[in-house]
């Protein structure tokens, strides 16, 4: 079927890299094989009080998200193609039905180097509560509260395993703009977030190049990456703005050369963590850090649970002009691992900030049901009345989320 | 003259409680710890392997879940072997993927990639006594067996399933391990473990393992086709059933990083 699509598009004339991927594909094909996996799932978010903001008037909300994965390889695995698109259906919020293609690449191995060229999702980082090393994909900001989904990004990126640790380099062709809830959805801003009056620093806007380099090693106890990212910010300026007579927010994107270090100490029960990032635009100039550590108690008053605790730090030298949410925040967690067949873990974590003093918690547990199914609840509780506080119109968004996946 | 003669009294005693020293019967823990040496040197050289393992669990109750690992194992010599392990089932941690650098003393490096998140983690090693995928398996009874990881003691020989067996006691080295100690049953012609007995940190029976049966591959190399641990405690039990073993598979050093970690599939 494949060959017949590329043969199509030999005949229509299309344009050259996807001929050239198809070549490369037809000349390989006797051996391949199709590998589906991925999940289907829905969400039920029961909601604590209506929203603050108008369109917030609800109460409970369903969704639906599908993110099957094909994966071909051959050559004995030295050639390989995936495909992961994202599917999601949401009852309240239009802008939270996406859809997105996570990956979509050709991976090609030889000996110690590594190409990957097409849609990937990369993750550098330690800690847990707040990423900030982590800069090559765009945030799915309507996805979940912690930001940790991210929107596939375009990249040629070369590797290479080598005695002194992992070289990547990436070329990272084209930006994604980060998602915002529309007006019907909840955990936003008061003022809507206008994603079609977005605008850019760089002429090229959108289609900025952007590069970056990282090295990573490990060496005895320790785990350490060192990072340079030069081109189109992952995080915009939101500026105020109009829409229609109506005053909104629009994401202004600015260049930035943002040098990143993360480090992890493994020693016995402890996880010693590092980030730290210096970030340098024409507006600002800036550094920040995350630090902390994760104690486990392993199989706890003689049974297999596992208990860990969880200390980190979150500052910015902007302090309270900090764009962030974590520019003055202790968080706190604890993660239960029962070790048990369907996998059950808890996880609670309490963050204060120092500044505002407002305070939020989160849970978030989950557990196999069978074979093909899991579930996974997920609560978040904020507590912000300082107005000033970013995190304040998060104030009546309490909520507790059910999802149900099943795997294939 | 008297000098002379003192010393060659003394030369003359030393060698005799030399000779007596050689001749007697080895100490239990002479003997326990040459047994093991020659177990680990029977099984040298073999390079590299890759295999597919299913686990079956079964609780109290009876029922069952399946695990399916795939496995690539680096044999370094004079130091810990290197894994690659690669999760197929259950479908909800396919693709997350583990990898080992086992160390004769001390602690394991050990690294999980986990597919949603594209993350690598460092994990702490100091968890060897921890279940591995919620089976009666800790890590530290799947890593590679290395003379320096215990001490020995042998017990007596006895008939076992593998003809005539060593009866050894071994006590781990590592004070974070989750035993006391293992008694193991080793054939005296091939050096298989047959049994293994395993007693808790208060010194009371945990888990009992047996081995139904080997193959042999290479013409030397002996590796468990099926084997099953029961939990006395627990009372749950773990099987598991290995496919064939591929040796000389190619495998180098330069197969076992985070990026081997990373597109591991």
């Amino acid at each position: 079927m494949l060959l017949a699509s590329c043969v199509n598009m030999k005949v229509f004339k299309r344009v050259l890299p996807t001929s050239l991927l198809c070549l490369g594909l037809g000349l390989s094909l006797p051996a391949m094989a199709v590998d589906i996996s991925g999940n289907t799932g829905f969400e039920i978010n029961i909601y604590e009080d209506e929203g603050q903001f108008e369109s917030q008037d609800y109460r409970s909300n369903l969704s639906f998200a599908a993110q099957p994965e094909f994966y071909w390889e051959w050559h004995n695995g030295d050639n390989s193609l995936i495909f992961t698109p994202f599917f999601r259906l949401d009852e309240q919020d239009e802008e939270r039905t996406h859809g997105d293609i996570r990956e979509l690449a050709w991976t090609y191995v030889n000996n110690q180097w590594e190409i990957h060229t097409g849609i990937r999702k990369v993750f550098w980082g330690v800690t847990e509560f707040v990423h900030l090393v982590d800069v090559i994909n765009q945030t799915d900001n309507v996805e979940s509260a912690d930001g940790e989904e991210k929107l596939g990004q375009a990249m040629v990126q070369l590797s290479r395993a080598t005695n002194w640790g992992i070289f990547d380099g990436f070329i990272l062709l084209g930006f994604r703009e980060r998602t915002f809830a529309g007006e019907d959805g909840r955990l936003r801003p008061q003022l809507l977030v206008d994603t079609d009056q977005a605008s850019y620093e760089s002429g090229d806007e959108d289609k900025h190049i952007d590069f970056a380099l990282r090295w990573s090693h490990s060496v005895d106890i320790f785990d350490v990456g060192v990072s340079i990212f030069e081109g189109t910010d992952r995080e915009p300026i939101l500026q105020v703005g109009l829409s229609n007579g109506e005053v909104v927010l629009t994401p202004f994107y600015q260049q930035v050369t943002q040098i990143g270090i993360d480090l992890q100490a493994t020693i016995d029960n402890w996880l010693w963590k590092l980030e730290l990032i210096h970030k340098d635009s024409d507006q600002d100039t800036f550094a920040a850090s995350q630090a902390g550590f994760e104690y486990t108690f392993y199989g706890v008053a003689g049974s297999t649970t596992d208990i860990g605790a969880l200390l980190e730090y979150g500052w910015d030298e902007r302090g309270e002009d900090a764009s962030s949410l974590s520019q003055n925040d202790i968080y706190l967690g604890t993660r239960i691992t029962l070790n048990d067949a369907n996998d059950s873990t808890l996880l609670m974590g309490f963050s204060y900030d120092v500044d505002y003093y407002s305070r939020s918690f989160i849970v978030e547990a989950s557990k196999r049901l069978n074979d093909r199914w899991t579930i996974a609840l997920e609560g978040l509780f904020v507590d912000a009345s300082n107005s000033q506080d970013p995190s304040a119109s998060l104030d009546q968004d309490d909520r507790i989320q059910l999802t149900f996946e099943r795997f294939f | 003259m008297q000098p002379v003669k003192l010393s060659l009294w003394i030369g003359l005693m030393s060698a005799i409680l030399l000779l007596s020293y050689t001749a007697h019967a080895k100490s239990p823990e002479e003997k326990g710890l040459e047994i093991a040496k020659e177990s680990k040197q029977r099984d040298i050289g073999w390079g590299d392997s890759e295999t597919t393992l299913k686990m079956i669990l079964r609780n109290a109750a009876g029922q069952e879940s399946i695990r399916e690992v795939r496995t690539k194992t680096l044999e370094v010599v004079n130091d810990g072997d290197k894994s690659l392990n690669i999760f197929d089932h259950p479908r909800d941690v396919k693709g997350t993927a583990f990898l080992s650098f086992s160390n004769p003393v001390g602690a394991d490096d050990q690294w999980l990639y986990l597919p949603a998140l594209k993350r690598v983690k460092r994990i702490a090693s100091r968890n060897k006594s921890g279940p591995f995928m919620g089976s009666e398996f800790a890590y530290e009874d799947l890593t590679s067996f290395e003379v320096e990881k215990y001490t020995y003691k042998f017990i007596r020989e006895e008939a076992c399933a593998g003809g005539n067996c060593f009866v050894v006691e071994q006590y781990p080295v590592d004070k974070y391990s989750g035993y006391t100690r293992r008694v193991v049953w080793i054939d005296t012609t091939e050096y298989r473990t047959w049994k293994t007995e395993f007693y808790d940190r208060r010194d009371s029976l945990l888990k009992t393992l047996t081995v139904t049966d080997f193959n042999q591959y290479l013409d030397k190399y002996w590796r468990a086709t099926e084997m099953k641990m029961v939990n006395h405690q627990s009372k749950k039990e773990t099987d598991l059933i290995w496919d064939e073993y591929l040796f000389n598979t190619g495998l180098s050093v330069a197969d076992f990083n985070q990026n081997t970690l990373r597109r591991a599939k």
